[in-house]
């Protein structure tokens, strides 16, 4: 007799793209014997928007307002990165000003405090504890506030362009942000009871989602999953870039490189993000321009040439491959985003073994997110 | 398992008791961030419809509808934005030119209707209209620099003991960040005369190709080296840049362009066409009407003689300008061209009656473009005096190497160009000058730049001084009196307010020469009285058609006997309409 719960017989599952237990739109189609993944394919293309493309036919200027959209929970990266990569191959990457250096750190700071807070949420919501995700969706929409504040919108800031950054701080800004950042401060150790001091978390991060540390170099993993593993590896650090080199931190790692390792590096990132916030506020120089001024940014050139940029988002490494031929619009840009890795290459590569219920808090571990995968 | 881990999240229920954040419903929302992009609104007082904001638009989302008939400076149109694709990025705020754009920070707008998230800000009303948060443009970030290359300018002082020109002229890196400052609207296009393709020459300077840049200046325009110099400059009065910021400098980069060649012919093609072959058409005046038509004549294959009485060709651009501003070898380059082109050049030639009447006969037209030669007269009693000269017999006879006597101090009698070049002519002749203009400053019609130069270089203007006689001094020299006067306003809407003598106050002015500059009338004599009355009005001003043709069949005329603007660029526009006239006649006559 053969039936459902048969264990023997394989069942073929697709999983997702519509499913609210998938991190955005993808779909994970899934061979199951029982309740255990055998083998599982991953499938995007729900998200595909064509952004390299886009940039191609739209000159820099125009191409500035389609790059936040690569990463919806934390767009400046992707700003940060077009820009610098523009700014090195059209000559003026030395010339931005020293304040927009600092307003450049703040944003991606905030952006890397948003998307921790939401996928340290994620995290949980996954597993079905409702508190943790609404308290911080809560507290990440404070931080957007601030970025309302800032750049005139909460998710596609459109802020960090080339030359510097598109308007100075707002009055008083600097104190409202440090209001926020007490809320959130305030919130974190109700997050520590509700999360790592919780038996049902506890049990079902600890020791699942296995990284082994060979695979590192082997797939080009980074960000919080690496550094799970103790492993310091942190763009911040290795390649300082603006004014990380004069801000105190350290690497965080933890041991271990299941969930819950990795959730503890996010939540001690929290942390780290609101220290690196406080300092830049108190160490930011308070004149001077705020972006360069060029004749023109609308017809603006840019000889031939090639570049490389990188950048350490919450999730890892982002890069952008930036390749100019002279003329006023990009000849390629290649994003290399930190889910492509994580979340195509790394999540089939687990999925064997791994058991039905934990696929979803394992994509929030991993930090999968499409529209990267798609762009 | 540990039972703390079991226990301690149901601390969370304390919080059960602590007020919510979130909001209840819409109604209680907060505004939005005083720099929010939020619903668009548009001063359109101040707009000039450049379509710029349409331009930057990565979406499309902009498009320009008319919403009122265009006027110079204002294209008529506004900005129509589809919310369908507009995705708030603020370029077009950033980007606008007049800063007449901005985003309101109204977040919700609801309506049932699909179609209407589609208006024109500030010409559909809307509740956010009068909105004073929202994004607006920024003084510290720009997507194009507002300021102005600056030109340098050689020392005042130096250069009146010098005939330099005072202008230096941009240098390579100077002229293509200048030229990138444009954005293109056209505005400028409408306001030329000549109808010059600006923005596509511009932007050929800015990326570096100054040969295509000066073909597409040569497609309407000759003499685009004098234009480059000393042009009257519409365009850059109605520049979209111009508004908030400085205009861009046109007329330098024209400048620029044409002075990075010194055989023309090299970057030129002067191939003739065929449309006017077997036709001989004759040019009557080398100015810049005539040297416009007889140089497109050429192009389209007619063989075209041009005759003018002074030594150069030029009209008043030869004679009339200074060489400090628009020097020979620019002019001469100009002439090398319409040589080039096949035109035969018959200068030191003055056309009479009868020569007139044969080449009537002769050819298939003739183009009178002979400009404003007889100058006004000052009505004060003593103008017959010797010392009293007429600015523009000044001018050229100097140009025309005959000698000139200006004395020590001389005084200039009017407000316009003429009477800032005598003087500034005179001022390089060692003289002390002063000008005497009856209206205020602002109503003098010369460039203000020119006057602001005039000055810097020693030129003292007494303005709202109405000039009374002039009287011999013992011992050589004239005395030029002079009264006051008060302004009154106008007698007509949109007429400059009128001087009116304060009697019984005489100023006195000791000097050697008393320049008159006060304007200039047609004077078509030479044709023959009975051909001048068939042609002019009794006065000699001659109306045309749009074709340039007057009433006389085969005599066309342009330049300043035809248009009151009289200056260069009109004059050149004068030229090509006659062209277009000419090739008519051409294509009727070989039916």
């Amino acid at each position: 007799m053969s039936n459902d719960y048969d264990v023997t017989k394989e069942t073929h599952l697709w999983f997702g793209p519509q499913h609210p237990g998938v991190t955005g739109n993808m779909s994970v189609e899934l061979w199951l014997k029982g309740d255990t993944i055998q083998r599982g394919i991953t499938h995007v293309g729900y998200l595909h928007r064509g952004f390299e493309k886009l940039m191609e036919r739209r000159t820099f200027i125009q191409s500035f307002p389609i790059v936040c959209r690569i990463c919806v929970p934390e767009p400046d990266t992707n700003e940060y990165l077009l820009a610098k990569g523009l700014e090195q191959l059209g000559g003026i990457y030395d010339d931005v000003p020293e304040k927009a250096r600092w307003i450049r750190t703040l944003t991606l700071e905030m952006a890397r405090l948003a998307a921790t807070l939401m996928v340290l949420g994620g995290q949980v919501g996954s597993m079905g504890l409702g508190p943790v995700p609404q308290w911080m969706m809560t507290l990440r929409d404070y931080v957007l506030d601030s970025f309302e504040e800032l750049s005139g919108h909460r998710i596609y800031h459109m802020y960090i362009v080339y030359g510097g950054v598109r308007r100075d701080l707002p009055e008083g800004f600097e104190g409202r942000l440090e209001k926020t950042l007490q809320t959130i401060e305030e919130r974190l150790p109700w997050i520590d009871r509700l999360m790592f001091e919780n038996d049902v978390f506890r049990k079902r991060a600890i020791g699942i989602g296995y990284v082994p540390p060979e695979w590192v170099d082997e797939m080009s993993l980074s960000g919080p999953i690496v550094r799970a593993m103790g492993i310091p590896r942190d763009v911040r650090k290795d390649y300082p870039y603006e004014v990380y080199p004069e801000l105190d931190f350290d690497v965080i790692t933890e041991e271990g490189s299941d969930m819950f390792a990795r959730a503890r590096v996010r939540r001690r990132e929290i942390a780290q993000s609101i220290n690196l916030i406080r300092q830049m506020l108190a160490d930011m120089p308070k004149d001077g321009p705020f972006c360069l001024k060029l004749p023109s940014l609308m017809h603006w050139r840019i000889p031939k040439g090639q570049t490389y940029v990188r950048a350490e988002a919450s999730r890892g490494e982002f890069g952008y491959f930036v390749v100019t031929d002279g003329t006023d619009k990009v000849r390629r840009v290649n994003v290399r985003g930190p889910s492509y890795v994580h979340g195509v290459s790394l999540l089939e590569r687990m999925l064997p073994g791994t058991n039905i219920s934990d696929l979803s808090s394992l994509m929030v571990s991993l930090q999968t997110c499409p529209p990267e995968i798609e762009r | 398992m540990s039972l703390k881990h079991i226990i301690t999240p149901f601390s969370a229920w304390v919080r059960a008791f602590t007020k919510p954040y979130t909001v209840p419903e819409a109604k209680t929302m907060r505004p939005g961030a005083p720099r929010y992009r939020g619903w668009h609104i548009n001063d359109t007082d101040r707009c000039v419809g450049c379509g710029t904001c349409a331009d930057i638009c990565q979406n499309e989302a902009i498009d320009m509808v008319r919403v009122d008939e265009p006027v110079n400076g204002d294209a008529g149109l506004r900005p129509r934005v589809d919310y369908g694709r507009c995705c708030w990025c603020a370029l077009c705020v950033d980007v606008c030119p007049s800063a007449s754009l901005g985003m309101s920070n109204e977040y919700v707008w609801v309506d049932g209707d699909a179609d209407v998230f589609r208006y024109t800000p500030g010409v559909d009303e809307k509740p956010w209209d009068e909105s004073a948060l929202g994004w607006r443009k920024d003084e510290g970030f720009h997507l194009f620099d507002p300021d102005r290359v600056p030109m340098p300018h050689l020392d005042p002082l130096e250069r009146v003991k010098t005939w330099a020109e005072v202008v230096i002229g941009y240098a390579e890196e100077e002229a293509r960040r200048e030229a990138a400052r444009c954005v293109q609207c056209g505005l400028c296009i409408a306001a030329c005369p000549a109808r010059m393709h600006i923005p596509d020459y511009i932007a050929a300077i800015r990326d570096g190709d100054d040969a295509e840049a000066v073909r597409i200046i040569y497609d309407n325009n000759p003499m685009p080296e004098m234009c480059g110099k000393v042009c009257t400059r519409n365009c850059e009065k109605v520049c979209s840049i111009g508004v908030k910021g400085e205009a861009i400098a046109i007329r330098w980069l024209k400048r620029y362009a044409t002075e990075r060649f010194d055989d023309l012919k090299s970057v030129i093609d002067v191939t003739r066409s065929d449309v006017g072959k077997g036709h001989t058409v004759a040019i009557v005046g080398g100015g810049p009407s005539g040297f416009t038509a007889a140089y497109y004549l050429a192009l389209r294959g007619f063989s075209v003689t041009i005759y003018d009485e002074l030594p150069r060709l030029g009209g008043a651009t030869f004679f009339g300008i200074p060489k400090y501003r628009f020097p020979l070898p620019s002019l001469d380059k100009q002439v090398q061209l319409l040589e080039d082109a096949g035109v035969r050049i018959i200068t030191d030639h003055r056309v009479e009656a009868e020569e007139f009447a044969r080449l009537r006969e002769e050819c298939l037209a003739v183009f009178v473009g002979t400009g404003l030669m007889k100058p006004y007269r000052l009505g004060a009693h003593g103008e017959e005096l010797d010392g009293v000269i007429f600015a523009l017999e000044f001018l050229r006879d100097y140009h025309i190497d005959r000698p000139v006597e200006v004395g020590e101090k001389v005084v200039v009698v009017g407000g316009g160009n003429v009477a800032i070049d005598a003087s500034r002519l005179a001022r390089r002749l060692g003289a002390d000058v002063t000008i005497s203009y009856r209206r205020r400053e602002v109503d003098m019609p010369a460039d203000e730049e020119e006057i602001e130069d005039a000055r810097a270089e020693g030129v003292e203007i007494f303005t709202q001084s109405i000039p009374l006689r002039v009287e011999t001094r013992e011992g050589g020299g004239l005395t030029y009196v002079w009264g006051p006067a008060e302004m009154l306003p106008a007698e007509e809407p949109g007429k400059r307010p009128r001087p009116q003598l304060i009697e019984g106050v005489e100023h006195r002015l000791d000097v050697d020469r008393v320049i008159v500059a006060i304007g200039q009338g047609p004077d078509l004599s030479w044709m023959g009285d009975e051909t001048a009355h068939a042609v002019g009005d009794k006065r000699g001003w001659i109306s045309t058609d749009e074709f340039g043709a007057t009433a006389v069949d085969g005599v066309f005329a342009g330049g300043d006997l035809v248009n009151p603007v009289a200056d260069a660029i009109s004059a050149i526009a004068d030229g090509l309409r006659v062209v277009e006239g000419i090739v008519k006649r051409a294509k009727a006559k070989q039916k």
